[in-house]
């Protein structure tokens, strides 16, 4: 009787582990970006080796790319002159190692947890991996996923696997059913506090139960994307008939007697009934109210009704620590409630919630309204644009007044010119609140789109509930 | 990478849960293409204030942590973001260790693949640590020990193959290029 992960994880060892040496593991599938793969590119050159299996691997440019559109002189509007030559190296290692490479500009362009999904490279049963640790988005697909750093990079680009020491299991239950206007975000958020921001270390999570088989597959990109928030370096879902409609007749998905095939293997992916996991938790999903975090770490999170924890509170003096140092970085007043905090920005993207689910709640809110603040909504992948495009999102986004621009992590992380002020305070649909995470000295409120395009109406933290009811 | 096999130092401590790889270094310094001299980015809104100039109040801003070879910090150390730049500033820096009660996953193995050796210790060994700023430790690698600075050893886990690599200054790549013929066999009998 095997897990989801065991069977994915027994399918793809090279060698076993042993007392003294890890396994080797086998990668179906490489995602690339411009940021943690340049001094690896560096390492093939420096020891002449080639890439092993460049059809296993897929690259893109997100992290530095600019948000908004060419210029016209026809240039990109880099922040600077350093994110220019990161990109550009990225194109010159794709050629010279013959990587597929969607570029700024090219169709296939986009965050890297979006565009794999989307071009159906992300496959039930496979192992993905990728310099970033919101890989583990592609667990939602019932891969097994997770981020690894530049010198692994530099491993499965040269022999395709990596050393690794099988991970411990830890089964997230989700039981009933999300409330209207609660999403998949504010269900990964609840956990997240619930396990604490160091609680999944060492653990891959299975997300399982009504809750998590009733959520649609972009619901589950963002509620696996968010596992790394917990520690967890990995999160799977068992895949299923949504997933499966959901990736038939995509561009790299299989087809015919291939796809007949494949579905029939994706089916025996699955846990076995009775198959036993390291840790259990269990959630009531019909409990959530949708979640905004205060503090300085994903953890840090409590119901949008709710109140600021007080430090006094806390029994434990290095926790206690923790709490007043958030607060204080925060600018939040312990005891108070969190509705109607003022907010300075709001950001609407990511690979957490830039998909065109996510953009459609954002427009439920915004549609006939007028932001307060100054909104970012920044689709996660070209296709993702096009397809809110023609749905007309753009126009409902422009006519509140909020930017729509061009794909990319954008204000996620702040490294491309796209950052909010030292002391101002942004909801944004992103992953980290961590200090300094949207811009130095910027402070970061993470919430659904929902949650945050009603924080742009009315300018501070508001009940997206009660501001449709509006 | 440098072997480690002995490390005598006294402790940088810096006694935050929860430090996440933003703070070792954050994004705006991830624009490089190559990973020389992120010691000066190593936790640098912690360090400079805007104007550029250190904070009296950081801890490794204070005299007895200059030139220590090994951090003590709260739990939890290095989670979030995976860039190993966070390991490169930490031994660019001068850092050769680090130890906490917890320690990041992908962080850990990070730091493995760059000669900065990952301690895990139990809360009283921390506890002790952490209130010790500046005093002296020893740790040797091939035993697995940790002497603190009252003279008590305590051992510390880690895996053998990790320490042979981090003794011998060996990277991982050659181990899995020396595995070539194994992967092209099971990569056909897929």
């Amino acid at each position: 009787m095997r897990t989801l992960f065991a069977k994915v994880w027994d399918g793809h060892v090279v060698t076993p582990e042993t007392v003294d040496t890890p396994a080797v593991l086998y990668v179906d599938l490489h995602l690339v970006h411009e940021v943690t793969s340049p001094q690896a590119f560096t390492v093939l050159r420096e020891r002449g080796l080639r890439v092993r299996r460049p059809e296993r691997t897929i690259a893109t440019m997100d992290h530095s790319t600019p948000t908004l559109p060419r210029g016209a002189d026809g240039r990109w509007p880099f922040a600077d002159s350093q994110a220019a030559a990161q990109v550009s190296q990225l194109e010159t290692n794709c050629a010279e190692f013959g990587i597929e490479l969607h570029a700024l500009g090219q169709e296939g362009q986009g965050i890297v947890h979006v565009v794999g999904p989307e071009m159906g490279a992300t496959q039930p049963g496979m192992t993905v991996v990728c310099g970033d640790s919101h890989t583990a988005t592609h667990g939602a697909f019932g891969a097994l996923a997770f981020g690894i750093g530049t010198s692994e990079v530099g491993h499965v680009l040269a022999t395709q696997c990596l050393l690794q020491r099988r991970p411990r299991t830890l089964a997230v239950n989700v039981d009933g059913r999300l409330g209207p206007g609660v999403s998949a975000k504010d269900l990964a958020l609840a956990i997240i506090a619930k396990l604490g921001v160091g609680g999944g270390t060492g653990h891959v999570i299975e997300y399982r139960g009504p809750a998590v088989r009733g959520l649609s597959m972009e619901a589950r990109m963002t509620l696996c994307n968010l596992s790394i928030e917990a520690g967890a370096r990995a999160g799977m879902v068992a895949p299923d008939d949504t997933t499966f409609q959901w990736l038939a007749g995509r561009r790299k998905a299989p087809t015919g007697a291939a796809w007949d095939a494949a579905v029939a293997t994706w089916r025996t992916l699955p846990g076995d009934p009775g198959a036993t996991f390291d840790r259990e938790i269990t959630i009531d999903a019909s409990t959530l109210e949708p979640m905004i975090t205060f503090g300085t770490n994903p953890g840090q999170a409590i119901p949008i009704g709710g109140r600021v924890p007080d430090p006094a509170d806390e029994a434990d003096p290095s926790a206690r620590g923790s709490l007043e140092r958030a607060l204080k970085y925060m600018g939040l007043q312990a005891g108070r409630p969190i509705l109607g905090t003022p907010v300075d920005v709001v950001f609407i993207g990511s690979c957490t919630n830039g998909r065109l689910e996510d953009l459609r709640e954002a427009a439920r809110v915004l549609r006939g309204r007028t932001v307060a603040i100054r909104t970012l909504v920044v689709p996660g992948s070209q296709a993702v644009k096009r397809a809110a495009e023609a749905e007309g999102i753009d126009r409902i986004v422009r006519d509140a007044g909020a930017e729509w621009r061009e794909p990319g992590c954008s204000m996620c992380i702040a490294m491309n010119g796209d950052r909010i002020q030292a002391g101002q305070t942004c909801v944004s649909t992103s992953n980290r609140n961590f200090e300094g995470r949207q811009g130095t000295g910027g402070r970061t409120l993470l919430a659904s789109p929902l949650t945050a395009a009603a924080a742009a109406v009315t300018g501070c933290v508001a009940d997206p509930r009660r501001v449709l009811e509006r | 990478m440098e072997p480690i096999r002995v490390v005598e130092s006294r402790t940088a401590v810096l006694p935050r849960e929860n430090v996440d790889t933003d703070q070792i270094i954050p994004a705006r310094f991830l624009k490089v293409t190559d990973k020389a001299g992120l010691g000066r980015a190593l936790f640098a809104d912690w360090r400079y204030g805007p104007d550029g100039a250190p904070r009296a109040d950081f801890e490794l801003n204070q005299p007895g942590a200059e030139g220590c070879a090994v951090l003590v910090a709260g739990d939890n150390f290095g989670c979030g973001s995976s860039r190993e730049h966070a390991p490169w500033a930490l031994v660019d820096f001068g850092f050769r260790a680090v130890i906490s009660t917890r320690i990041a996953d992908i962080f850990r193995s990070n730091a493995l693949k760059n000669g900065l050796l990952p301690i895990v210790v139990d809360a009283p060994t921390h506890a002790r640590l952490l209130a010790a700023p500046g005093a002296p430790v020893r740790i040797d690698l091939e035993a697995c020990t940790l002497t603190l600075p009252d003279g008590v050893v305590v051992t510390f886990p880690i895996d053998g193959f990790s320490r042979h690599c981090l003794m011998n200054g060996v990277d991982e790549l050659g181990f899995l290029l020396a595995r070539d013929a194994a992967i092209t066999t099971w990569e056909e009998g897929r």
